[in-house]
């Protein structure tokens, strides 16, 4: 193993763990908050089930108003209500909250476009048959668009990773921020690149794996 | 057993009103197979659609088992849409459940006795000739296939009625003629009452025995008819070649 990898390497470790976790979070609050918030999106769509104009423009508004920001002035921008929430606005699970919502925001917006590729004619027949809305969504809608909720999710937790680089900045730590400081401040050029190898095997990780579930799972 | 009366949607299209029925009013008797044929834009689907309610009437009342349907609260609807069957043009079916969990989620929403479902759900997939496919899903079966699981999905509660949404128009003669087949057995051995709405005049021939005719959303006529029976002209090579020599 080359040398700067063995003279770093607790602190590779924590920093992969550190990445783990923002990413891990990431993806918690996606699946928990996103998913939920990219449903009533496509529920209350025009022509859909739920259709309501007043709660859709808020979901659509809070969607585009987060994903808007740079991502980099989003964390900067958050750091008040971070304080609040986490009591300070430095370190790692401080920057688990422009994270969160980060990952909210974008998760949903792919998950209200997996449900726009059902069919609506499954939707119908559901209805047909007395489904609830409730039983529509979990019996119906979200079985059919799986393999898209799957893919949405491995695509956003790529783009997680490259955000909690930017998280660095408020001492959130991770491979990303590894780099940086060692990397690149420190003049370290063979060890960023090292942390650029880690990242794309990550990454090529998380999209194998993405991709085969999303195929497994789809009969379609 | 179905009492439309007076009957009317309009909707909203490129900011203009369209009148897509208008005040229509059909009686359909129990054990009937009643069609309703038209050019396409005549307003059948959506008039079938009005009998379990998946288009709300603008005004006039829906009687089917000797309830409204338009003054039901949400849950009652719910629960009389269980009695009343539905297939469609394009089938329909959970691309991702098996054909054998298509037919079970229909015994779910109608809470169907845990026990009792899997075996009901065998049963109805055997009536339509299917028992051998339970593990299939639907991309892997042809078009009568498909078609026929979303009949076992729409019969598995037992349901009065069944409507049909141009249950044909996506499959070839042969095929069709297999799905009329299914049909009208369900209609003679199980006694539902079946509404089929179609564009092809040869489907509702040959057996429906009361025929409403549509145009720009009115009824046109309604008449008493006899069946004239499933023709049986095999598609076959020959056929197709006799056909095209006689031209």
């Amino acid at each position: 193993m080359p040398e700067v990898l063995i003279q770093y390497e607790a602190e590779i470790w924590q920093a992969i763990a550190e990445t783990f976790i923002m990413v891990g979070v990431s993806l918690l609050f996606a699946i928990v908050l996103g998913l939920p918030l990219g449903t009533i999106l496509f529920l209350t769509r025009k022509g859909q089930l739920l259709e309501n104009r007043f709660v859709f423009s808020i979901c659509n508004l809070f969607v585009n108003i987060v994903r808007s920001f740079p991502f980099l002035l989003f964390v900067v921008f958050l750091i008040p209500f971070t304080r609040w929430i986490i009591g300070t606005a430095i370190g790692t699970a401080a920057a688990t909250v422009p994270l969160a919502i980060m990952a909210i925001a974008y998760y949903s917006r792919l998950v209200e476009q997996a449900l726009l590729e059902v069919p609506k004619g499954v939707i119908e027949a559901a209805i047909s048959m007395g489904a609830s809305i409730p039983q529509t969504v979990f019996k119906f809608l979200l079985v059919e668009a799986r393999s898209g909720l799957v893919l949405g999710l491995t695509t956003s937790a790529i783009s997680f990773i490259s955000y909690s680089t930017i998280v660095g900045v408020v001492g959130g730590g991770g491979i990303g921020d590894f780099a940086i400081r060692y990397g690149y401040q420190q003049f370290k050029t063979e060890l960023m690149t090292y942390m650029i190898i880690i990242m794309i095997i990550l990454v090529q990780l998380i999209q194998f794996v993405g991709s085969t579930i999303s195929r497994v799972i789809d009969k379609r | 057993m179905i009492t439309l009366t007076d009957v009317s949607k309009t909707y909203i299209q490129n900011n203009s009103p369209f009148l897509a029925i208008d005040s229509v009013s059909l009686s359909v008797y129990r054990g009937d197979i009643y069609g309703i044929i038209g050019r396409s834009g005549a307003g059948k689907s959506t008039l079938l659609r009005m009998i379990n309610l998946i288009e709300s009437p603008d005004r006039g009342s829906v009687i089917v088992n000797g309830q409204d349907l338009t003054k039901l609260p949400r849950k009652q609807l719910r629960q009389a849409r269980q009695s009343i069957g539905m297939i469609f043009q394009h089938f329909n079916l959970v691309a991702n459940k098996s054909v054998f969990d298509n037919v079970l989620v229909s015994l779910e929403l109608a809470k169907y006795p845990k026990k009792e479902s899997r075996k009901r759900a065998l049963e109805v997939l055997q009536f339509v000739g299917l028992e051998e496919l339970v593990r299939k899903y639907p991309s892997q079966l042809s078009g009568g296939q498909k078609q026929r699981v979303a009949i076992a999905r729409a019969l598995a509660n037992k349901p009065s009625i069944l409507l049909c949404d141009e249950p044909t128009s996506a499959l070839d003669p042969n095929t069709t003629r297999e799905i009329l087949g299914v049909l009208k057995n369900i209609n003679q051995h199980l006694g539902v009452t079946i509404v089929i709405v179609s564009h092809e005049m040869d489907v509702i021939k040959s057996i429906c025995n009361r025929v409403t005719i549509m145009d720009q959303g009115k009824v046109y006529e309604t008449i008493d008819v006899e069946p004239a029976g499933i023709q049986r002209s095999d598609h076959t090579p020959e056929w197709f070649l006799t056909q095209l020599r006689e031209e």
